[in-house]
């Protein structure tokens, strides 16, 4: 289809722009003003609107069907919140409103935050952070500035992270300015307990874990874990990728863990909108509280404020309080819910059991416990028999109608398909899936090359990414 | 290169690197199980002329569009040279290896160090092994 | 309300399936003594009736630009979001994707952020434009990664006119980078392009902003020429409004051109969710975070789009990558580019030069002692001859909130409003305004 850049006509425009009738005051210095206009598109609206609609139908969502992404936690976007977050006294809040002038916002950011630390069984909540890789960076800055307050920054460097981690793990431990210490995963696909008391030591600040781990298992000696670092001085970051699986039943400060990061667009419903936005919200223990990045929501009596006066704050990691808008979708998620948020999270590890037990006969599973919310499985016997990959498998999935799982991640399980129902799928559609999920297995022994040239019944067919990346082409170039 | 091939009179490191001797320079590249798991390289950054590489160091990073490959110095020495033909051609490394493919050429520092690499048959059987 | 579709029957289906008798065997690996065993204390759980009462009785209690007439803008304008925006922002198509990792599945969104792109490059002057970043202040951050990948200092420049959140974000983490900032004080407003040079001798970059967060159009170009001469990156923070009749900085000299895109097409939202954008000369392609999409062909030729230069990102660098960033501000940005196809160049234009018009009048009518004796575009700061923060509360009192207390920020400027003024201003409010000012006894004219 056009580029909405080819089709822009010379002279069209949707927009009418109010116009007051003044005449230009003092002119813009002349060799500030704009040499060239900017290219932007050029046309009326019906046009405008029938491009992004096409657009839209190119695309899949959860809105469109199953969408199984393994780590991302594809689950329902209720429409109420669509509608909430559109109230003008929420959509059209000035961040610099006096806070006696946005007592609702600032009681839902407080009820927010009071939430949160309940979930998580920890003590205080920032909600500035915009996603969770910035929640990450975040949470190492806390402890960055925990051990200088302590004196022991110097003389702390690593932290330890195990090799099932996600990318932003080790790329949150570099621009925080830490070394990463990798440890390995046991058997059982725990932690290594035997590796990781050789690694821990006076120099490590800390460990990041995800619990349950990438590989959709908890770790069975988490409580081990937790003392070898605290028993070494260090700290605990609980990445909270995967908290969908433990709501109502486990908290990671019971666990140990002493910061950690939501994802409120994953656990709490936040629609992901093709990449962004997200929330990365930080809840602490008590010793991280003076640290965190100001402002921080208070309550004084019946009143609500930004507090700015932190004196041993790290300062501030984004503008504002935060991306509101996805409070205010989190905050309504959860409410809907209440305690109930247990209900959620069993439902999610049943509905990934439950396709677990259909699929782990055909494909080889590489650790054979039950799962949490989600679960790895490897496509390595179909590449050795029939020469097909996870890739073709994800790839032929769309054929069925599907979104594909995770491929590829975790690192440690090769040809991996990482696959997270969550809790809003219905055991029709689960079972949809893991039949086309065995029809493929059929399909690589008597037609690999079906799956190998697949996708057919996409608006595209696979797509040349080397080419990509050796042409660059990162922009549209005008005919000129 | 579709089939693998591990030729003789070349020297091989664990990494998947191989070097080739004429005189005092060594030229390095990848072997052709390396650029099998890489897949189709899009980008070849060398280190510049006139670095010091020492033997297990860097001496660069080729990418595809899923992986980066740091590329192991099997010897330590002088870059004299990088394959400037690469640029806009990446995909060479692919399909000639071990020739049109070459990455460095390097003023060696220790000639003795060959001693500790492996030949065609010892890195054959080392891959055979993974 | 319920959000799942298991019965009871489905339950014990699936359980057998599984071969458990109850859902809590699955739980079997959780530890009893991290296990919780109590509800979680917080709050009921509300019908959809319930919970939408709840929260229009907390929507009720903030004021909102709609219920009093508002000039502050400090960074955060209202700017007006025609439906459209909202509409295709709301297709569930794009509303409920993922990151577009399997672009067969993505064309949609994948197109629109290389639509995205190409619009910030156009406006900025770019070579390449990232798929969008946290904020304007985040991105002030990254722009000083880039900088230190791409020159190996580390030294970071901030004039001091530039956005002090912004500021604020790059001092909380520059020491994680291993860099250190330095600050260069404004004179009468702007910033003196020799200061700069001075301060940017050896420096990783020079960030600055036009217009400046005072309202000042800064000598941009002599800026950026200060920054280079240094060695720096010249690094322009701008305001995607004023670019319809401001210079880009890629025509100046800029390295990289950041900025808040709020402005251009989101809602104010109580500061968030919005979209920052960063894009940069060709030179830095391979230094910048976060997804960038590229062109390519599938199988047959037809032209298709994928996330491109994936090997700088984390899932495939890792402690190398030239960022963290994973989740950006894809949404917010596709209501960037339906904003900025239905404004066109020329609403663009016209929003900047009406708005423009709109501050000059205001100077004129209100007569007030300018803060600064420097020409400006959208907002300025006047000198209200009292503590601003007595003024806003009692204009406050009559709907009018006439601006930002800019001594927050600055030194010396308790007694300045800085007062902003969009295309949605009319002369009428700002008549409005000047009769609320004289009211709580500012002098203006009469």
């Amino acid at each position: 289809m056009k580029l909405i850049y080819e089709r822009s006509q010379a002279g069209r425009r949707a927009s009418s722009v109010p116009d007051p009738g003044l005449e230009p005051g003092a002119a813009i210095p002349e060799h500030l003003q704009r040499s060239q206009p900017p290219r932007l598109p050029e046309l009326a609206e019906p046009e405008l609107v029938r491009h992004f609609t096409e657009l839209s139908t190119r695309n899949f969502g959860i809105d469109t069907g199953f969408y199984p992404l393994g780590s991302c936690t594809m689950k329902y976007n209720p429409r109420v919140n669509e509608r909430l977050v559109g109230l003008p006294g929420f959509r059209d809040l000035h961040p610099y409103q006096d806070d006696a002038d946005a007592q609702g916002a600032l009681e839902l950011m407080w009820r927010l935050q009071e939430i949160l630390a309940e979930v998580v069984g920890l003590q205080a909540v920032t909600l500035q952070p915009a996603a969770g890789s910035q929640g990450e960076l975040t949470g190492l800055t806390l402890i960055s500035a925990y051990f200088k307050d302590r004196g022991e920054h110097e003389q702390r460097r690593e932290i330890v992270i195990p090799d099932t981690a996600h990318g932003t793990n080790p790329a949150s431990v570099t621009m925080a300015g830490y070394t990463m210490r990798k440890v390995n995963v046991d058997e059982r696909g725990n932690i290594d307990v035997d590796d990781l008391r050789e690694k821990v030591g006076p120099q490590t600040a800390g460990l990041m874990l995800t619990n349950p781990s990438t590989l959709g298992l908890f770790e069975e000696r988490i409580e081990e874990v937790a003392a070898i670092f605290h028993d070494a001085g260090a700290l605990l970051y609980y990445d909270g990728a995967n908290l969908n699986a433990v709501c109502g039943i486990s908290r990671p400060g019971d666990m140990g863990f002493d910061v950690l990061h939501f994802n409120l667009h994953k656990t709490f419903s936040q629609p992901h909108g093709g990449g962004g936005p997200g929330a990365g919200s930080v809840a602490v223990r008590d010793i991280l509280e003076p640290y965190l990045p100001t402002p921080v929501v208070v309550r004084d009596g019946d009143e609500f404020r930004l507090d700015h006066d932190r004196p041993k704050s790290i300062g501030r990691v984004r503008g504002f309080g935060g991306p509101f808008g996805v409070f205010v979708r989190a905050y309504a998620f959860i409410r809907c819910w209440g305690p109930g948020l247990r209900d959620m999270s069993e439902i999610a590890v049943l509905n990934a059991n439950y396709m677990l037990a259909l699929l782990k006969d055909d494909y080889e599973l590489p650790y054979d416990r039950h799962c949490m919310h989600e679960f790895v499985l490897s496509a390595r016997g179909l590449k050795r028999e029939y020469g097909a990959t996870a890739l073709d498998v994800a790839k032929r999935l769309m054929d069925y109608g599907f979104h594909p799982p995770t491929v590829y991640f975790p690192l440690v399980v090769p040809e991996a398909l990482m696959i997270e129902p969550t809790e809003t799928e219905a055991k029709e559609t689960l079972d949809a899936f893991c039949q086309a999920m065995l029809a493929i297995v059929g399909e690589a022994a008597s037609d690999p090359d079906l799956l190998k040239s697949a996708p057919h019944t996409r608006p595209v067919a696979r797509l040349d990414e080397a080419g990509a990346a050796k042409r660059m082409v990162v922009r549209h170039r005008f005919d000129d | 290169m579709s089939e693998a091939s591990y030729p003789d009179g070349l020297y091989y490191n664990e990494e998947h690197d191989w070097a080739r001797v004429d005189g005092d320079v060594a030229t390095f590249g990848i072997t052709w199980y390396a650029q099998d798991s890489l897949g189709e390289v899009v980008y070849f950054a060398p280190s510049e002329v006139g670095t010091a590489i020492e033997r297990g160091g860097e001496y660069g990073e080729l990418e595809s569009t899923k992986a980066v490959s740091q590329l192991i110095a099997p010897l330590s020495g002088e870059v004299t040279e990088t394959n400037d033909a690469l640029d806009g051609s990446e995909n060479t490394v692919n399909d000639d290896p071990y020739g049109e493919g070459w990455l460095v050429k390097v003023r060696m520092s220790d000639p003795s160090e060959l001693d500790s690499l492996m030949d065609a048959a010892g890195y054959s059987s080392y891959v055979g092994s993974l | 309300m319920s959000f799942t579709s298991l019965t009871d029957a489905d339950r014990a289906a699936m359980l057998a399936a599984i071969g458990i008798d109850s859902i809590d065997e699955l739980f079997a690996d959780i530890p009893e003594a991290v296990r919780l065993g109590r509800p979680l204390d917080i709050g009921p759980a509300l019908s959809e009736a319930e919970l939408s009462a709840h929260m229009a009785e907390l929507a009720a209690r903030n004021v909102d630009v709609g219920r009093e007439l508002s000039f502050l803008g400090a960074g955060m304008y209202d700017h007006y979001v025609p439906a459209v925006v909202d509409m295709m922002m709301q297709r569930g198509e794009f509303l409920t994707a993922y990151t577009p990792y399997q672009p067969e599945m993505s064309q949609g969104v994948l197109q629109a952020i290389f639509e995205y792109q190409t619009a910030i490059c156009e406006l900025t002057g770019m070579d390449v434009s990232n798929a969008s970043g946290y904020d304007g202040t985040t991105v002030a951050a990254d722009a000083c990664y880039v900088a230190k990948l791409a020159t190996g200092r580390s030294k970071v420049v901030v004039a001091e006119t530039l956005n002090p959140q912004a500021r604020q974000v790059v001092r909380t983490f520059a020491p994680g980078f291993g860099m250190e900032v330095v600050e260069v004080p404004h004179t009468d407003g702007a910033t003196d392009p020799d200061q700069l040079a001075a301060a940017a001798d050896g420096a990783a970059l020079v960030i600055f902003q036009q217009p400046n967060f005072l309202g000042v159009l800064e000598d941009a170009p002599a800026l950026a020429a200060a920054a280079d001469a240094g060695g720096a990156l010249p690094v322009a923070h701008v305001d995607p409004m004023s670019l319809g009749v401001l210079e880009a900085p890629g025509h100046y000299g800029c390295a990289l051109a950041i900025g808040e895109g709020q402005p251009a097409g989101n809602y104010l939202s109580y500061g968030g969710p919005q979209y920052g954008f960063l894009a940069a000369r060709q030179d830095y392609a391979r230094q910048l975070p976060g997804r960038i999409v590229g062109e390519t062909v599938d199988l047959e030729n037809r032209r298709g789009f994928v996330l491109t230069l994936q090997t700088r990102e984390q899932h495939i660098r890792r402690e190398k990558a030239t960022s963290n960033i994973t989740s950006n501000q894809t949404l917010l940005a596709l209501g960037g580019l339906v904003y900025l196809s239905w404004l066109g160049p020329e609403g663009l234009r016209e929003v900047g030069e009406r708005s423009h018009a709109l501050a000059e009048h205001a100077k004129r009518r209100l007569g007030l002692p300018p803060a600064f004796d420097r020409p400006t575009l959208r907002e300025f700061v006047v000198r209200t001859g009292r503590p601003a923060r007595e003024v806003i509360a009692e204009c406050k009192r009559r709907g009018v909130h006439p601006g930002y207390a800019i001594g927050r920020y600055y030194a010396g400027l308790d007694d300045a409003l800085m007062m902003a003024f969009t295309e949605r201003r009319t002369p009428d409010e700002i008549e409005r305004l000047a009769e609320a000012l004289a009211a709580v006894g500012v002098e203006v004219a009469a």
